[in-house]
């Protein structure tokens, strides 16, 4: 039985709180001890070269994995008590699909939408799929699209339920300048909505210009936590090379 | 639980329509199991060796000895090939994530699976069936015959779609499928071919009492065991 009142936090101005999250696989360490607070509406991208533990990092907040010490809460519920009650509050886009290839655009909205206990939702992934511009070819089977196209659908798919929280590792990998300027104008409207985003990105440029916060990983470890607004690229370009000894 | 149930049937529902889509894994199911059914009855052919050894009547009489392990060989080995393909599907674009990332239980995803691999693999028995039937020139046509088929199709789906679960993560999922899935479906198997074999040769239902026993048994006893299992199976 999961436990939903959990923790002082229930009433806490944040929506994330990571506290000493450690991970390892084997004797392996991948994460050594991050503390991160995210407030409701912020727009975070996490930066790092690979390997840095950024996708780890992600997957913990997204309840793939759980964290060898420390503590994530979500919205106030404890991330170890509460997965269940966490899924329905997020929206994760990797860079995998996560998309069935022969069902259509619509048949996979439809699906998701169904575990994820969607109401109305013949409607609910039609207006989805008009919204991330794949109306025309909403009957249309998933392997005749486009990475673009396929990245656009597994947004909508993300949103199906509503998130209040997105989760997104490196959601332009592989895209065109279209499919790409089409991301940001969606990620543009999350945070209009308010919602909290964390972002992985090996683009500077573009995750200084989408987030509102910025962190650097390094080895496991937040070595830079700024905001955005502080930063200019080749500010960013400089400390980037700072703490990971890589260019970009 | 109707929202469960609701959700279960969803995962049938996607795992049928993609595999009516792309028949990849019902053709190589299909093409296997009726390989070995028809390599087996080439052993009983007119000239082969075996038939000018026996009169005609101990050649029958053979056959019926012979034919449920073929028939369930066909199966069980067909049925491999199925599940080994039932997660390794989902773990291709990440939706096995995506599916562990939905506020559903695990035995939802679970139940889903199995049913939908159940579904296949008895629509793959109501075509060999027939075929087998030809081939061996025996009967399958009895009420027995199909409550073991569907018995024992329902131990098989149960345990292979865990295994099936407990492999994808592996590199030799094919090669460790197969090693975790037979010793534990051996009691099935049993089951299944002396069941088969005993109402072939002219056996009542209660002579297959004690079988069907074994087969429901073994059903319900592993389908508590895989939901338990299951959550822990497909962690990373």
């Amino acid at each position: 039985m999961e436990n939903k009142e959990d923790k002082s936090t229930s009433n806490s101005d944040f929506t994330i709180e990571a506290e000493g999250v450690t991970k390892s696989f084997g004797h392996h360490l991948v994460l050594r001890g991050i503390d991160l607070k995210l407030k409701r509406g912020e727009f975070l991208t996490i930066f790092g070269r690979n390997g840095a533990g950024k996708t780890t990092f992600l997957k913990i907040l997204a309840t793939l994995l759980r964290p060898s010490f420390g503590s994530v809460y979500m919205a106030g519920l404890d991330l170890s008590k509460n997965s269940m009650d966490i899924r329905r509050k997020i929206g994760v886009v990797s860079h995998q699909t996560f998309l069935y290839d022969e069902l259509t655009a619509y048949e996979n909205i439809k699906f998701y939408g169904k575990m994820y206990d969607v109401p109305k939702l013949d409607e609910r992934a039609r207006e989805l799929i008009a919204k991330v511009g794949l109306a025309s070819c909403i009957h249309e089977k998933v392997n005749t699209f486009s990475r673009g196209m396929q990245q656009r659908l597994t947004i909508a798919r993300a949103m199906v339920h509503n998130p209040s929280i997105l989760l997104l590792d490196e959601p332009e990998t592989g895209l065109d300048q279209y499919a790409s300027a089409m991301l940001q104008d969606l990620l543009t409207t999350f945070e209009a909505e308010k919602r909290t985003v964390v972002m992985t990105s090996h683009s500077l440029e573009r995750g200084l210009q989408m987030g509102n916060r910025v962190v650097i990983l390094s080895e496991g470890k937040i070595a830079c936590d700024v905001a955005s607004k502080d930063m200019s690229v080749s500010g960013l370009q400089e400390l980037y090379q700072r703490y990971t000894g890589e260019e970009q | 639980m109707s929202k469960s149930i609701g959700q279960i049937l969803a995962i049938m529902r996607k795992d049928l329509i993609s595999e009516s889509r792309t028949r990849d894994v019902a053709v190589s199911v299909l093409v296997f199991a009726l390989l070995v059914i028809v390599v087996f009855s080439f052993a009983f052919e007119p000239g082969a060796e075996v038939t000018k050894m026996f009169t005609n009547p101990q050649l029958e009489q053979i056959k019926l000895l012979v034919a449920p392990g073929v028939l369930w060989v066909s199966i069980v080995f067909a049925g491999v090939l199925s599940f080994n393909r039932s997660f390794a599907q989902e773990k291709e674009k990440g939706c096995l994530d995506a599916l562990k990332l939905c506020p559903i239980d695990k035995e939802v995803i679970y139940m889903g699976k199995m049913l939908g691999s159940l579904v296949f693999l008895l629509i793959v028995e109501i075509i060999i069936f027939p075929l087998f039937s030809v081939l061996f020139n025996v009967s399958l046509l009895d009420p027995a015959i199909v409550l073991i088929a569907v018995l024992a199709t329902i131990g098989f789906v149960c345990v292979g779609i865990l295994f099936s679960a407990l492999s994808v993560y592996t590199k030799a999922r094919e090669i460790l499928l197969p090693i975790l899935f037979f010793p534990i479906v051996t009691p099935l198997i049993i089951a299944a071919v002396r069941g088969t074999g005993s109402i072939l040769q002219g056996g009542s239902f209660g002579s297959i009492s004690n079988w069907l026993g074994i087969m429901v048994a073994f059903d319900v006893i592993f389908i508590i065991v895989s939901l338990f299992i299951f959550e822990y199976a497909i962690e990373e």
